[in-house]
């Protein structure tokens, strides 16, 4: 992925100026465009969503209305046997968490170190970041089958899905990180932090990681996202997370609002921490 | 990128006592033993599968296979899918981004948008093909589309709707390298904004529009959870065969078959992103 | 100094109760001499008090791929549990018989591998070596041609295969009912053929009603071909919920999974056609492996028991046909009302052998991506 653009950065663009002449008219006529492009986007990203909400608040006969199905979020139970579906919420909750922990104390780390004393590793590392996005999940599954074998003789906890998904979220949090890590002029910062007798954990915990808080956070958002999301890995090693909980719901309940209301809920939850990031990342940079 | 090593640094007060630092390539080790247990080994599991036959023994030519007419329809179900999602959720992507990178840096639409991409990226799988089927589908709330279960078309539409926000997120920082300056410049020499495009802007993103495009191609290639949730009675593409021939309980099922399978998908993607990596070294030689 | 002697306290107490813990724990796990992993059967073992006192120790029990709509096994599982105390670990719920195997190969050695496995016919005869015999109490009470002859696998419940339908299509009363226009986009199988037993049973039963026999398969697939050049053919999931909002209004499944009450619909009727009364039984096994061996014999012998809340009777009272039916009528153990719910079925049924199941699905494999997309 290229530099993903974080949310809160000031790219260049024309100025909006007077509204006479030549650069008013284009700017009218962008505008205008601008407009256009908007309204059928928003639109076609809206209906799904639309169609979705209407279904999660469908009561038990069709047609009706009812707010049965979010109430389920937390009180769904499975049928004997099968998890409530707040456990699944909890377990994914959980990964995601540790998911992301495991990336800022990996891979950041690494990263800035590598540019920092290593950079002939650096094309290596790069390959190594994109490479699970190349690998299909069905695929990586068939393989992690006996790696997986051995981690259950030490855990049988869902919680261990964290191994690969830090793994998927990999090529997401590099390209974050590496657009973060370009915006800033590492060399000399470094340099100028280790004239001034900086030791090197110190430049990059003190140094160079601060300056790096909104790739840090934005790569730590979507691996949060991916991990929500994850449903062929977990499914095919027989773990129950979200999605799977959710599929299973659909197989076999007649009524299943319940699959909507939740997926709504979390791309809700998603989007306004999205939101949340991108104003807090501005408030940061107005400090300095 | 500027590659001056920062290595060897200037006057630096020695410290009685001070503690070891590490050799610089120790710092990447552990990442790197991490990818190899995770990334690597499954990888090589799989390729080394997909050689052997199910009784253990090798058996090279498994690869004879990819002549069957059947096998290659696959991968040719999964090229139409994927050429379709990736060139219109490119194309509309980019037109997406141009708008919204032409507006105010800091504006709420931005933010907005961007945190819609952001989420609506990693929103696929099984909910993604209800909210369609809600939508659209034979009991659609909107309209029912009698092409909804058309190979490729209908199935396309659904991929462009995560495939439109990935390309927003991967080519907006292009756009925004893109800088007023040479808009100014060009105009200062006569041009057209017609000319403009052709001469200036469009060469430059040029790079970073295929390499955008390339990644919505890698990307539509390894879904899977959203065509199973599409519908799953006859297998187009080659992750629903993947899957067949994993779980098939009807006595077709073939484990390496199904890494042969892998390891095709595996050397289509290899090209691809080794394509777009060449590309991104070539855009972000401009976009600096 | 104070503190560190609080602090040895706090650890001699904490060493005391964990040594209490562990040697209380120890003692309850060896107390039974049985290995009940090699017994093939309960009276071999100690009788059946011995089983149950074994099982209830191993605490858990771990299935795989029952759903709890499927014959009834969500009631099946929360009765064994209420029943025995026992846990019962369900894994993947959606899982293809094909998983369930691969499950035991890949979980190997861990605590998490299945106990027991419910497969469809295909994969029980191709996977034996990964099974441990044994026979239950009502061992002879299940007829010869349904069962391995030392017990590896034993067939459990079975179903003919069936076309459910809504109501407001009037009735059918032949296959090729469903060819007319008014059934656009409404005709759905329950999975992939090439993938799923249901599926091919489908097309199979859809043969036998259109000239084809239980060893040709093509004027099944032929049949398909021809619903979906007419628009009929609906290749979504059928599920409960999409059989509730419409989307797959007939579907070719076994006749267990069409009952009305099941789907949740109330104006849902089922068909079967005279001439292809097709029928189709999954069979039981135990895992050579199992992480809880006693669990999994206790599991059998509730699932083979004749009582009246038993096994045999909560699967047919989830429509499906127990293996034991023919000797539970004779010896009036059967539930006569649910028996009596069952769809009427006329003509001889035909049970798919071990080579026409696989003929059936190599032929699709060539022919059925072709046919229909």
């Amino acid at each position: 992925m290229a530099a993903i653009t974080t949310l809160g950065e000031t790219p260049i663009t024309p100025p909006a100026s007077g509204q006479r002449g030549v650069h008013g008219r284009r700017r009218r006529r962008l505008n205008a465009f601008r407009y256009v492009v908007f309204a059928v986007f928003a639109l076609f990203f809206i209906l799904p969503l639309l169609a979705m909400a209407r279904f999660s608040f469908e009561g038990a006969k069709l047609g009706t209305w009812s707010l049965s199905a979010w109430k389920q979020i937390t009180a769904y139970q499975g049928s004997s046997g099968i998890p409530p579906l707040s456990s699944a919420v909890e377990i994914t909750l959980e990964l995601a968490v540790i998911t992301c922990g495991v990336i800022l104390v990996l891979l950041v780390p690494t990263m800035i170190w590598v540019r920092l004393r290593v950079q002939w590793l650096s094309r290596a590392i790069e390959f190594l970041c994109l490479l699970p996005l190349t690998i299909p999940s069905i695929v990586l599954v068939v393989g992690l089958g006996p790696i997986y074998n051995k981690i259950q003789h030490y855990s049988l906890s869902a919680l261990m899905l964290f191994w690969i998904y830090v793994i998927l979220a990999l090529p997401y949090a590099y390209r974050a990180l590496s657009a973060g890590l370009g915006a800033i002029d590492v060399t000399t910062i470094s340099e100028a932090a280790r004239s001034l007798g900086a030791s090197w954990f110190t430049v990059m915990v003190r140094v160079i990681a601060p300056n790096m808080r909104q790739a840090i956070l934005n790569a730590m958002l979507l691996s949060f996202s991916l991990v929500l999301g994850e449903f062929t890995i977990a499914f095919l090693l027989l773990y129950s997370n979200l999605q799977v909980e959710l599929y299973s719901i659909s197989r076999n309940t007649p009524n299943a609002g319940v699959i909507f209301s939740t997926s709504f809920a979390v791309l809700l939850f998603a989007f306004v921490l999205l939101l949340i990031l991108s104003y807090a990342g501005r408030f940061r940079r107005g400090r300095g | 990128m500027a590659v001056a090593s920062a290595d060897q640094t200037g006057a630096r007060p020695t410290r009685a006592g001070r503690r070891l630092s590490a050799p610089s390539w120790a710092g990447p080790l552990p990442f790197l033993a991490y990818v190899a247990i995770f990334l690597i080994w499954p990888i090589g599991i799989v390729v080394v599968d997909a050689l052997k036959n199910p009784s253990g023994a090798w058996a090279p030519s498994n690869l004879s296979e990819f002549g069957n007419s059947l096998v290659r329809g696959y991968f040719i179900g999964s090229l139409k899918l994927c050429v379709l999602s990736s060139v219109l959720g490119a194309v509309l992507g980019a037109i997406l981004a141009y708008a919204i990178a032409s507006g105010d840096p800091d504006g709420p639409v931005r933010r907005i948008y961007l945190a819609v991409s952001g989420v609506l990226a990693q929103f696929g799988g099984v909910t993604l093909a209800f909210a369609f089927q809600a939508l659209i589908g034979p009991a659609g709330l909107l309209f029912h589309a009698s092409w909804y279960y058309n190979f490729p078309w209908g199935i396309g539409v659904i991929y462009i709707y995560f495939q439109v926000p990935l390309m927003v997120l991967v080519f907006l920082p292009a756009i925004d390298g893109v800088k007023v300056q040479w808009r100014e410049a060009s105009e200062n020499l006569g041009s057209s904004t017609w000319q403009y495009w052709r001469y200036v802007g469009g060469p430059l993103l040029w790079p970073a529009f295929l390499g955008g495009l390339l990644l919505l191609f890698a990307n539509a290639l390894s879904a899977f959870a959203t065509i199973q949730a599409w519908e799953n009675q006859i297998a187009y593409i080659v992750p629903q065969q993947i899957s067949t021939s994993l779980s098939s309980e009807v006595g077709l099922s073939n484990v390496n078959v199904a890494d042969l399978l892998a390891l095709g998908m595996i050397v289509m993607v290899v090209i691809v992103m080794t394509v777009y990596a060449l590309l991104q070294r070539r855009a972000a030689r401009w976009l600096r | 100094m104070r503190s560190s002697y609080r602090f040895a306290l706090a650890g001699a107490a904490a060493a005391a109760l964990l040594a209490a813990g562990c040697s209380s724990s120890s003692s309850s796990g060896s107390s039974s001499g049985t290995n009940w992993s090699s017994e093939s059967s309960a009276s071999a073992g100690g009788g059946m008090s011995a089983l149950i006192k074994a099982a209830k120790a191993e605490g858990t029990l771990n299935v795989i791929a029952l759903p709890p709509t499927w014959a009834n096994y969500g009631t099946i599982i929360s009765d064994f549990q209420n029943k025995y105390g026992i846990k019962v670990s369900s894994a993947l719920p959606d899982g293809s018989s094909q998983q369930e195997v691969d499950a035991v190969k890949t979980e190997h050695g861990t605590a998490k591998a299945p106990d027991v496995l419910d497969v469809g016919m295909a994969v029980a005869l191709a996977n034996t070596s990964l099974f441990t015999p044994y026979q239950v109490a009502t061992w002879s009470d299940i007829p010869t041609a349904q069962k391995e002859s030392t017990g590896l696998w034993v067939q459990d419940y079975g179903g003919y295969m069936a076309v459910g339908y809504s109501s407001k299509f009037g009735t059918i009363s032949s296959l090729n009912d469903l060819l007319s226009p008014k059934f656009k986009g409404a005709v759905a199988l329950n999975g992939n053929p090439t993938s799923a037993n249901a599926a091919l049973n489908g097309v199979m039963m859809a043969s036998m009603a259109n000239g084809g026999s239980a060893s040709n398969i093509a004027d099944g697939v032929n049949y398909f071909a021809k619903l979906k050049k007419a628009g009929n053919f609906d290749s979504v999931q059928a599920t409960g919920a999409t059989i509730k909002a419409g989307t797959t209004p007939v579907v070719f499944n076994w006749d267990y999974l069409n009952l009305p009450s099941y789907v949740g619909v109330s104006n849902w009727k089922v068909f079967i056609p005279q001439n292809a009364v097709l029928g189709g039984y999954y069979a039981q096994a135990i895992n050579k492996q199992a992480p809880h061996p006693a669990a999994a014999r206790l599991w059998e012998e509730f699932l083979y028991s004749q009582a009246a809340t038993g096994g045999q009777n909560l699967w047919l009272q989830g429509g499906a046909r127990p293996v034991e039916q023919q000797a539970m009528t004779s010896n009036g153990s059967i539930d006569k009302a649910a028996a009596a719910k069952l769809p009427a079925v006329t003509g001889t049924p035909t049970f798919l052998s071990g080579t026409q199941s696989t003929d059936a699905a190599n032929y699709l494999a060539a022919n059925w991506a072709k046919a229909v997309s």
